[in-house]
């Protein structure tokens, strides 16, 4: 029984470390200015719990074997531990767990405390049962007023955000369904929501932030990689919570000019 | 084999340790109503307990495989149910979530075995409230009913999420379910929280007050330390969701507006105004993140006891083992952020909630130090407990590794609410309890019942779960990683998951072995309650008192004779000694450490 747990133990730990270094599945491709950051601290906190992982197994497959009843013809070892040991081990473990999370404190601050610069594009983004829509300031960089009372989610577009057409501001606001911004230039999100709580998930943007109602949230990327990508609600939301989808579009800034341009032009 | 009964000193039982009478004397029932229904024996209601958790589980099971089968084949129409909407998968999400943490983790490890064997093992007749007892058993099975009639109700039951966060959770109009059946969901909730208060308060007051004389706290088994801590965070956490349970269902019936902002849902206004989505999550995580450690802690009390029974050792480092749960006691109330680094929480709270929570996996490591080092050395026995025992070991570690990811906010922000995360803590408190679970039903069955379990299935059942588990488990966290988000009833909207499909056909296949699997331990349960052959007194050789009383045990469990302790809990192979392990209540024995 001692050997059919060891290769029981040792089989299930080779074959799910197998899946993980051969990167099977893994990450999808970073494609902002953080993403190499992240994906740098995941993969040294990979090595360092694979490392355990394959080492606490290892010996627990290993010592059923060796300490199997009938196994060791040696008298049990008759003991109550030693606090040497014990200190030890709680030492290096504080050090390992804690020291690794402290490293990540740059990487955080620069996400999360740091504000967008002054020249990122500001978009804010409404996340509502069961859609994601984009908001751009026009030319006078002000967002107008909205009114939780005109919105309107059936009619879409600038009536579902519930602009408010009193307002001077809102008159050049550029409402979408698909986000758009330019390569290489840093994005300051608004996250808000109209309902329940959702959340903004762009896997390869390494980007993922709850929209609350009540809240406007402001986070920022910078996207280095021209292209498409899927725009995720990561936050249960209701029964459409699967097809709560959108696209993120990153152009060249030449097409992002014009494409906006297009977009203000409409509105005259 | 040798039994450990009559092996030591005994005194009379009208008094106990502090010399006050012993209040909680009460004289064994007659007839099936008193005896077997509303019980005042703790071991009645700790049976009663575990067959509540053993419906509750079946119901759980049942529900996700539900689920398993929907993600695969969305458009699949099973017979009996009909097709599975996207929102009858939610409900499925709910319930499946919600009774497998309230009517399965908390109340199998704690509600069942915590009643049975706490006052056997410290020695005590009883629990010192056997009425409060008997109300937190009915309590609790109110609740159950209440949950399973959520179902029931115009429009099903909620599709919220267990972790039910508002505004979806607040408001009638957010989704079908929302209705009565969240209301319902909720006042399941809220009773739950009652009867586990009750328990924790009889846990705790026992544990104080009833041990036997000379069993000092640092000579109690690990086991009861572990209920011991477990009812103290019971008593704090589940008076916080009681509360915002109430709140909850104020803000869905009475026009308040505790966790619900201006907002409106379907384009209609709801009327609230000014309250905080935030809020709930802090209330329910603040509950939340113990009940991580209600579930899990019993079964490292019994993963401790069970590996120095099998390996004939004293456990490795009994104080660091003490220390160890007291610190994740202690702990368990200061990380409940770290579920909240994208809920729109400071960022710098986040921060510090995450250098808690990695201070977490400390105490946790020297647990898995110490059964290591508790097996190195042993002449381990291969009986049913101890294989559970080793896979707890095995999961504990497998589950123990992916938190560190989730618990770094800069990681998180990818994992966060993607299939990495149920991987990680179906693991960790999902299954690696239940093994607990499994181990402890395999080594008290022959005392609760008199007779003991078929090894054969036991072994096919340890089998099929742990190779089952890792199966159904590891490919999450591939899937999690790959960007699959949790909480997604069609992977067809979104393009890039269709290329997981294949992955999640095999979690699938997986899922219906495992549980299948489950089928051994069912028979094998109820078979050998009746046909099993019947147990000595000590038949796996342990030290615990509750091996020196007769199987099964008397109304009053020492047949009118209180034990007095000379010794440890764990007592095995010292040097000196006539046989390999030395009882509790044996004359004291002066071994070299």
């Amino acid at each position: 029984m001692g050997l059919i747990l060891l290769v029981v133990i040792w089989l299930i730990t080779l074959i799910s470390t197998y899946f993980f270094v051969a990167k099977t599945w893994w990450l999808p491709a970073g494609a902002s200015a953080a993403a190499a950051g992240i994906d740098h601290h995941f993969t040294t906190t990979y090595i360092l719990m694979g490392i355990v992982f394959v080492a606490a197994q290892l010996a627990l497959g290993f010592f059923v074997w060796k300490y199997r009843e009938g196994g060791s013809p040696s008298k049990v070892h008759y003991s109550h531990g030693n606090a040497g040991l014990e200190i030890v081990w709680t030492l290096l473990t504080t050090v390992l767990f804690v020291g690794l999370n402290l490293a990540t404190y740059p990487l955080w601050s620069a996400e999360r405390f740091n504000a967008a610069g002054p020249s990122a594009i500001p978009v804010e983004v409404t996340g509502m049962q069961f859609a994601w829509y984009f908001r751009y300031p026009g030319p006078d960089g002000k967002f107008g007023a909205t009114k939780p009372e005109l919105e309107d989610a059936s009619a879409g577009g600038e009536a579902a955000l519930g602009l408010d057409p009193k307002d001077p501001a809102s008159k050049d606001d550029v409402v979408t369904g698909t986000m758009v911004v330019p390569v290489n230039r840093e994005v300051e999100v608004i996250l808000r929501a109209h309902d329940v709580i959702h959340s903004f998930f762009i896997p390869q943007m390494r980007f993922k932030q709850d929209a609350v109602p009540g809240l406007a949230i402001h986070m920022h990327f910078t996207p280095i990689q021209t292209g498409d990508y899927e725009i995720l609600c990561a936050e249960l939301c209701g029964l459409g919570h699967y097809k709560m989808h959108g696209m993120l579009k990153v152009v060249s800034q030449e097409e992002f000019d014009k494409w906006l341009a297009a977009r203000e032009a409409e509105k005259q | 084999m040798a039994g450990g009964t009559g092996g030591g000193e005994t005194i009379t039982m009208a008094t106990h340790e502090s010399g006050l009478p012993a209040v909680h004397e009460h004289a064994a029932p007659q007839g099936f109503i008193r005896k077997w229904v509303f019980s005042l024996d703790h071991k009645v209601i700790g049976l009663q307990y575990y067959f509540l958790a053993l419906a509750a589980v079946f119901v759980g099971m049942f529900l996700s495989l539900l689920m398993r089968i929907h993600l695969i084949w969305p458009a699949a129409t099973l017979p009996l149910l009909g097709d599975i909407k996207p929102e009858t998968y939610l409900t499925l999400v709910t319930m499946h979530g919600t009774i497998m943490v309230f009517f399965v983790l908390t109340t199998a490890p704690q509600g069942g075995f915590g009643n049975y064997f706490l006052p056997i093992q410290i020695g005590a007749p009883d629990m010192a409230f056997p009425v409060l007892n008997m109300l937190s058993f009915w309590t609790t099975f109110l609740g159950f009913i209440v949950m399973i009639a959520a179902f029931f109700v115009a429009g099903g039951a909620p599709l919220h999420g267990w972790t039910g966060y508002a505004p979806l959770s607040a408001v009638q109009s957010a989704g079908p379910g929302e209705g009565l059946g969240a209301d319902l969901w909720i006042i399941s909730i809220a009773i739950f929280c009652i009867g586990a208060l009750m328990g924790a308060l009889n846990f705790i007051t026992t544990t104080l007050d009833m041990r036997a004389k000379g069993m000092t706290l640092m000579r109690m088994p690990l086991t009861c330390w572990a209920w011991f801590v477990t009812a103290i965070l019971g008593l704090l956490a589940f008076g916080v969701l009681l509360s915002a349970g109430i709140l909850l269902l104020m803000d869905r019936n009475l026009g308040t507006s505790f966790f619900v902002p201006l907002i409106t849902v379907n384009g209609q206004l709801t009327g609230h105004k000014g309250g905080s989505p935030l809020l709930w999550q802090h209330l329910f995580w603040f509950f939340g993140h113990p009940e991580v450690y209600i579930a899990i802690l019993p079964a490292m009390g019994m993963c401790s006891q069970l590996l120095s029974v099998f390996s004939r050792k004293p456990i490795f480092g009994y104080k660091a083992m003490v220390y160890a749960i007291l610190g994740i006691g202690f702990l368990g109330f200061m990380v409940w952020g770290h579920h909240m680094f994208m809920s729109g929480m400071s960022p710098y709270t986040a921060f510090a909630f995450s250098i808690m929570t990695m201070g977490i996996g400390v105490p946790s490591a020297i647990k898995t130090f110490n059964w290591l080092g508790t097996l190195w050395g042993g002449r381990i026995r291969f009986a049913s407990p101890m294989l559970f025992a080793i896979g707890f070991v095995s999961l504990f570690v497998s589950g123990g590794i992916s938190g560190p990811f989730l618990a770094q906010p800069v990681l998180d922000i990818q994992l966060h609410d993607t299939a990495f995360v149920p991987a990680h803590f179906h693991l960790i408190m999902g299954v690696a309890s239940i093994f607990g679970i499994f181990a402890a039903t395999y080594y008290w069955f022959p005392k609760m019942f008199g007779r003991m379990m078929n090894e054969t299935l036991a072994r096919w059942h340890f089998f099929i779960s742990l190779i089952g588990t890792y199966a159904v488990f590891m490919p999450m966290h591939y899937a999690g990683m790959a960007g699959q988000p949790r909480r997604y009833s069609q992977f067809t909207e979104v393009h890039y998951l269709a290329s997981l499909i294949p992955l999640n056909k095999f979690i699938t296949f997986a899922a219906f072995v495992t549980i299948a699997g489950q089928l051994f331990f069912v028979v094998n349960l109820f078979w050998s309650m009746f046909k099993g052959p019947k147990a000595s007194d000590n038949p796996w050789e342990a030290t615990t008192l509750e091996w020196t009383t007769a199987t099964p045990p008397p109304h009053d469990n020492f047949g009118g004779k209180t034990p007095v302790v000379h010794n440890g809990p764990y007592e095995y192979n010292v040097p000196g000694a006539p046989r390999d392990y030395v009882m509790q209540n044996d004359p004291e024995i002066k071994a070299a450490h």
